[in-house]
């Protein structure tokens, strides 16, 4: 569905992505490992076209989408729920939600969603008149999904949901979004720091070092490499 | 008493002209982080374009085709100008609103000449004072008063009850988050700018009824309608009528009260006064920048 081959991209003289190449197949969860700076977030960038890349291709579904303006990105269906969930925290929960359905012309299918967003996230249904910078930070990451979700996504880019959250915040979020892959098919590319949910979750990952991939296999097999368990696992 | 009503009510008049501006003024700084010196003088060339329309048209036609024009030159000057300087150091932009603020007041000169135009009141401004039991209102303070109502009604409706106004509240707020959520940035700020020089021009059209159409129309309302934006807390619309208001009435009341000529002395000594309190203004809220 999504084909990264071999990316360059810098931020001024800074080199950020080396050759960084992956596939995204459609139904799949297919995570990025890796430590700050090594590339992950960047990728993410580049394949919304906030970035733009200096080398190489990204093809979504066979068309390049390089060089493609990020409002034109998402109404093809590539939604990034960004890191640090850069909600608009004064708007109200209900407002985020009704921007995340922006380019949507469907009045009834976004009726729909929405209640389908509140079906996954109760408590966002509670508290849909409250400003979101007053959600907390497990709050704020299911409000940034549910914005995600209501663009209708093909494919969900998702950067380091479980940053900053309580280890049972962040399990309760990963069961929503393997959920979301088991029960609807959405294919998700997930950024996470936390390598032991990540592979727990993805049917394949590939591991960023320093902006390029240095490793890539099946997510089974990752949590039995004896690199990665040594550097991710920590064990 | 009576003294007392006719003067804050006067004053209200005059404060609305204030906050008419000073919201075009927070509608810009709220989304671009501009504060647009040239807000008046952009005013006042679109002031005077409603007046060669209305010396061939009736009014409203001309009124509402200087609106247009007035919009589509915000836009515009958004589209070629304002959007190379941003990402540049805030100064730029300040050199640059300030140099269009130079160079509106050349244009008018220029095209209009430094003659005084006779600028309405228009029919609807004219006739007898209006009786509200204890206190009077002259026809041009009502008819301001109305037309501001209606600026800032239609303005509410359009930030809370429309999808162009959601997306111009999520742009001001978040740019990255707005394009992630397919919001074209670049188009929204070009509306916000023309309808901000939309919104100037009726603050001039409106200014012009009680003083005819000079060069310095908006010299005065500018200082004003700055300190009103200040005073309410820059990023706030509900700050800026209500600063707006203020500095009206307070105005109107020192110059009956002490002497006439402290009025401006002594509204801008209240609005230091405020200040020193809340330096983000009444409404104002203090803004956390991410790098």
């Amino acid at each position: 569905m999504l084909q990264v081959k071999e990316i360059h991209a810098s931020y001024g003289p800074i080199l950020a992505l080396r050759d960084v190449s992956l596939e995204v197949p459609e139904h799949g969860i297919i995570s990025m490992l890796g430590a700050n700076g090594a590339g992950k977030s960047s990728t993410l960038r580049a394949i919304s076209g906030l970035l733009r890349i200096s080398g190489g291709s990204i093809e979504f579904e066979g068309q390049r989408i390089d060089h493609v303006a990020p409002e034109r990105i998402v109404e093809m269906g590539i939604i990034q729920v960004p890191e640090g969930r850069q909600l608009f925290t004064d708007l109200t929960v209900l407002e985020n939600l009704r921007l995340g359905a922006y380019t949507r012309r469907d009045r009834d299918g976004v009726r729909a969603d929405m209640q389908r967003v509140f079906e996954y996230f109760p408590v966002l249904a509670e508290r849909q008149k409250q400003s979101a910078g007053t959600l907390s930070g497990g709050e704020q990451q299911m409000l940034a999904i549910g914005r995600a979700l209501m663009g209708r996504p093909r494919l969900l880019l998702l950067d380091e949901p479980s940053l900053g959250l309580a280890p049972i915040v962040t399990r309760e979020i990963f069961a929503i979004v393997s959920a979301l892959n088991a029960e609807e098919g959405l294919t998700i590319l997930l950024v996470e720091q936390n390598a032991r949910l990540a592979l727990g979750i993805a049917q394949y990952g590939y591991v960023l070092e320093t902006g390029t991939v240095v490793l890539h296999d099946t997510g089974k097999s990752l949590q039995q490499d004896e690199a990665v368990r040594r550097s991710y696992l920590g064990y | 008493m009576e003294q007392f009503l006719q003067q804050a009510l006067s004053g209200i008049a005059s404060g609305s002209l204030f906050a008419i501006l000073a919201l075009a003024i927070v509608m810009i700084y709220r989304s671009t982080d501009v504060l647009n010196f040239a807000q008046g003088e952009m005013a006042l060339f679109g002031t005077f374009i409603a007046w060669t329309f209305l010396t061939r048209m009736d009014f409203w036609p001309a009124f509402v085709l200087s609106l247009i024009v007035a919009a589509a030159m915000g836009a515009a000057l958004e589209r070629f100008v304002l959007r190379h300087v941003e990402g540049a150091p805030v100064l730029n932009a300040v050199i640059v609103t300030l140099g269009l603020f130079v160079v509106y007041g050349g244009l008018s000169l220029s095209v209009w000449g430094s003659f005084p135009k006779s600028f309405g009141p228009f029919s609807v401004f004219k006739g007898s004072p209006v009786d509200l039991g204890p206190a009077s209102i002259g026809r041009a303070n009502v008819g301001i008063l109305v037309a501001a109502v209606i600026i800032m009604a239609l303005l509410y409706l359009l930030f809370q009850r429309t999808s162009l106004g959601l997306a111009m509240r999520a742009v001001a707020q978040n740019r990255v988050a707005s394009r992630l959520v397919g919001i074209r940035v670049g188009q929204i700020l070009s509306i916000g700018w023309g309808l901000s020089s939309a919104v100037g021009a009726v603050a001039g059209i409106l200014v012009a009824q009680t003083t005819g159409l000079t060069l310095d129309l908006m010299s005065r309302v500018l200082l004003f309608a700055f300190a009103a934006a200040v005073l309410g807390g820059l990023n706030s619309p509900v700050g800026a009528v209500l600063g707006g208001l203020a500095i009206g009435v307070i105005k109107n009341m020192a110059a009956t009260y002490i002497d006439p000529g402290v009025d401006v002395t002594v509204a801008f000594i209240v609005i230091v006064l405020v200040l020193m309190v809340r330096p983000t203004g009444v409404f104002g809220q203090r803004v956390l920048k991410r790098v």
